[in-house]
Order: C-alpha cells, then structure tokens, then sequence
C-alpha cells in the first residue's frame, strides 16, 4: 500500500516556534514540545523541525530540545538547520531525532551526504532543497534561501540520490509563504527523475493543494506550518478530504 | 519486569526507551551478557546499515548471546533483519534465528520506503488488539519475504514479512515506538507475553 503524508513543519528559532512568510517577518506559534505532542496526537504523520537560530548555544539547545521533543511523541520527526557534520547527527539521533536534514553544508560539500549515510544509513538521511525559478530554470539557494548558487534543482536532486539521501525536502522559494499551492510541475519532473521520497514544501494555504501536490506534483509526502500552526487546515478534516479523493493515508 | 534494550551501538534507542517508559517501564540500557541473560524482556534495536552492525554486534560477543535467549526477544527493523539467516546489505550473515535472506527493494518502488503502511493478516499474541488494516511505521530499504515464521505481513510492490515469531523470538520491520497508538499497543503486547 502506498500512503501519503501529512508533515506539520515547526521552524524553531532560540527555543521557540516561528514562521515566517517568504522566510521574513518571523511570528511567534509557540511551545515545539507542546505543539509536537498535540500533533502526534491529531493526525500529523511525521514531524520536521528546522532550527533557524544562529546563536553559539543552538548546538547544545537543539539538543535538548530533540530529547524533551522524543520524550513526548510517538511518531517519526526530523531536524535540520546547521547541521554539518556527523557529530553534529550523532548527537541529534542519539537524543531521539529519527532523521536529520541537510541543506546549505551539503551543497559546500556533497561528501557529507556519503558519510552520514554510510555512518548512518539513507534513511535517516533527508536532503533539503530551497530552489526559485529564474529564467525558467529552477535555481538551488542557499542560507534559508537568501543566497543563490549556479546549481540546477534537478541536478542537484539526481545528486544527492546517488550520493545516498533518503529523501528529498523540496522547498520551492517562489511558493513559500504564498498559500497558492505547491510547485506541482517542479514535484512531478522531480518524483519522476528520482526514485526516493519526496516532501513538497511551500505553499500550502487550501486543502486542494494538498491533493494537487498528491495527484499532480506526484509528491510523496507534504509539508506545511502556519496553515496548521493556525488552525486554517485541520490535519484529520484534510486527511478525509485526501481519501474522498481516492488518495491514501493513514487515518 | 525488567526489560533490557541492547545496547551496542546501532540506532535509535531513545525513542524505545521513552515509549517504554509511557507504558510506565524504566528499561536498562545494556550490552553486559549477564544484565541481558538475567532479563525478563530482551529488547533487540537496529538502525542503520547490516554489516557494520553485525560486526558490533560481534565485537562484544552479542552474536552468540542473542541466539540462545530464553525469554522472549523483540527485535526492532534492523534488528529482526539481523536475526534472519542473511541480508543482501552488505553480504552480512546474520543470527539466523528466521531461515530466511533479506533482500533489496527492487526499484518499481521508492526506496528506502518511508511512509505508514497498513498492516495485514495479523496472527500472533503480539498483535492482540491491533487489526488488519491499522497503520504502522516503516522506515527501510531491505525486506524479509513471506515465510512460515511470517506473523503479520505489508505490501509495498510485494508482500513481505511486516513481523515474524519463531519460539522465544520476535521481529518487527515497522518502529513500535514511533507507530503511534499500534506501536503502543504492540509494545504493551510483547511486555505481557
């Protein structure tokens, strides 16, 4: 059977849950641990949290926060933000994190996809891609996506499988914030260059969208924050609508 | 009760201990042959890859321990794929507890396969209370095929063995511990055998 999944993001910021629009103008969405717990308990199939503070302690915080987070919950999450090397994933697997995610550190050195996933195995292993498209070319970014390189999206994405990613995250910049639905087309060329799970993130405002990305972008996963955050999708409500559109999930 | 995780390196343990320790159980971390042999519940973890794990599992005489457990054993994703006779991750010879090879996804299918799968023809006390169709997590790459020993089976491009029970020993491919209310139930079920 192949089910779909609903993925809840909490942007983490010195402890706290953010989200921002186009990755600006952070709000305040509340206590993680709080927000993972209610969750897991109303229908989220997996968590990601993305740690976008920068101050020297975040190392030590994410930590403890990944611990207080697994203590509390009984499904899947990831963590990414600054991860960069394998002691930095030791530490956040051995704290209870299922998966980590990488992003800006492994498009400075690929390498690092190799080694965690030999060190840890692919599926723990989760690629975060931010890409805009410039001039009809999806372009990968950098540092929360305010930095641009000269990477091709797909490139890249055919990349990081062979170098052993589990998992592909893939944030399309020019939908994030915008709550006008995912980039289906992006998804679809993507789900159909790689043979490992995709997440579509960044654009989730309606429940159609969740469909769309499911149908069209052929996505294998979906993720969202202030929709669920604020209460605007109700993640059970969705997921009904999901299997009234012959799309499996877990309910 | 005293319920040991084996602890020699390999994976995720702290989300069992924490499930564990929802269902009101303090479990002992441990590789000590003796703190594993004197346990009520064995409880045998894995993520990651086979032949190194093996070779851990070696390292500290675990190899021989496992199999000749008396109570009942619970092994975790690569943890029940290491107690089968083989796996074709990197040509590891297993425990060899389940007579069966472990083998790759073929490539008609995403992998690793990462999503909640449905769990059918359930038959064993570890699944008393679970139902055909209920929703369990799997994280993998690599699969036990159908065998006598087959408890419980899901369909990913195939059937395989979603768990399996010979004696005193028990597999799951699927994470209890992050399998919601199932794998909270099914942990409760294995501490009541």
């Amino acid at each position: 059977m192949i089910t779909k999944r609903i993925i809840p993001c909490l942007d983490i910021k010195n402890g706290r849950t953010v989200k921002g629009t186009n990755f600006v103008n952070l709000r305040d969405a509340g206590d993680p641990v709080a927000l993972a717990k209610l969750y897991s308990e109303t229908g989220a199939d997996e968590l990601v949290f993305l740690d976008i503070s920068a101050t020297e302690e975040r190392r030590k915080t994410l930590a403890n926060l990944v611990l207080a987070v697994a203590e509390q919950i009984n499904i899947p999450f990831t963590v990414g933000g600054g991860i960069a090397s394998i002691d930095d994933v030791r530490l956040l697997l051995r704290n209870g994190a299922d998966k980590v995610s990488i992003n800006s550190a492994a498009v400075k050195r690929p390498e690092l996809i190799n080694e965690l996933a030999a060190t840890f195995g692919s599926q723990c292993v989760v690629v975060a891609i931010d890409a805009k498209q410039i001039d009809k070319s999806w372009i990968v970014h950098l540092v929360g996506g305010k930095e641009p390189t000269s990477i091709d999206l797909f490139t890249w994405a055919k990349e990081v499988e062979q170098r052993g990613a589990g998992e592909i995250l893939f944030t399309s910049m020019d939908h994030d914030g915008t709550k006008s639905g995912f980039a289906n087309e992006a998804l679809a060329q993507l789900s159909s260059m790689v043979n490992i799970p995709i997440i579509a993130s960044g654009g989730a405002g309606l429940s159609h969208h969740f469909t769309d990305a499911f149908i069209e972008g052929n996505a294998d996963a979906a993720l969202a924050a202030s929709v669920f955050h604020f209460k605007e999708i109700d993640i059970i409500t969705l997921k009904n609508e999901l299997i009234s559109q012959g799309i499996s999930v877990r309910i | 009760m005293d319920i040991v995780i084996i602890n020699y390196g390999a994976g995720n343990i702290k989300s069992i201990e924490f499930a564990l320790a929802r269902l009101g159980y303090q479990a002992v971390l441990s590789k000590d042959p003796e703190t594993i042999r004197k346990a009520d519940k064995v409880i045998f973890p894995g993520v990651g890859e086979a032949s190194s794990a093996m070779t851990k599992l070696k390292d500290s005489g675990l190899d021989i321990l496992i199999p000749s457990l008396i109570q009942p054993v619970l092994g975790i994703c690569l943890g029940m794929q290491l107690m089968c006779e083989s796996s074709e991750e990197g040509n590891t010879v297993g425990l060899g507890i389940f007579n069966t090879a472990v083998k790759r996804f073929n490539q008609e299918v995403k992998v690793p396969q990462i999503q909640w799968n449905a769990i059918q023809d359930p038959s064993s006390e570890l699944f008393n209370g679970i139902l055909e169709g209920d929703f369990i997590y799997m994280v993998h790459s690599y699969y036990a095929p159908l065998i006598e020993d087959t408890i419980a089976s899901c369909n990913y491009g195939i059937n395989y063995s979603a768990a399996l029970a010979k004696d005193n020993f028990y597999g799951t491919q699927f994470h209890p511990e992050k399998s919601s209310s199932v794998g909270r139930q099914l942990l409760q079920n294995f501490i009541n055998l």
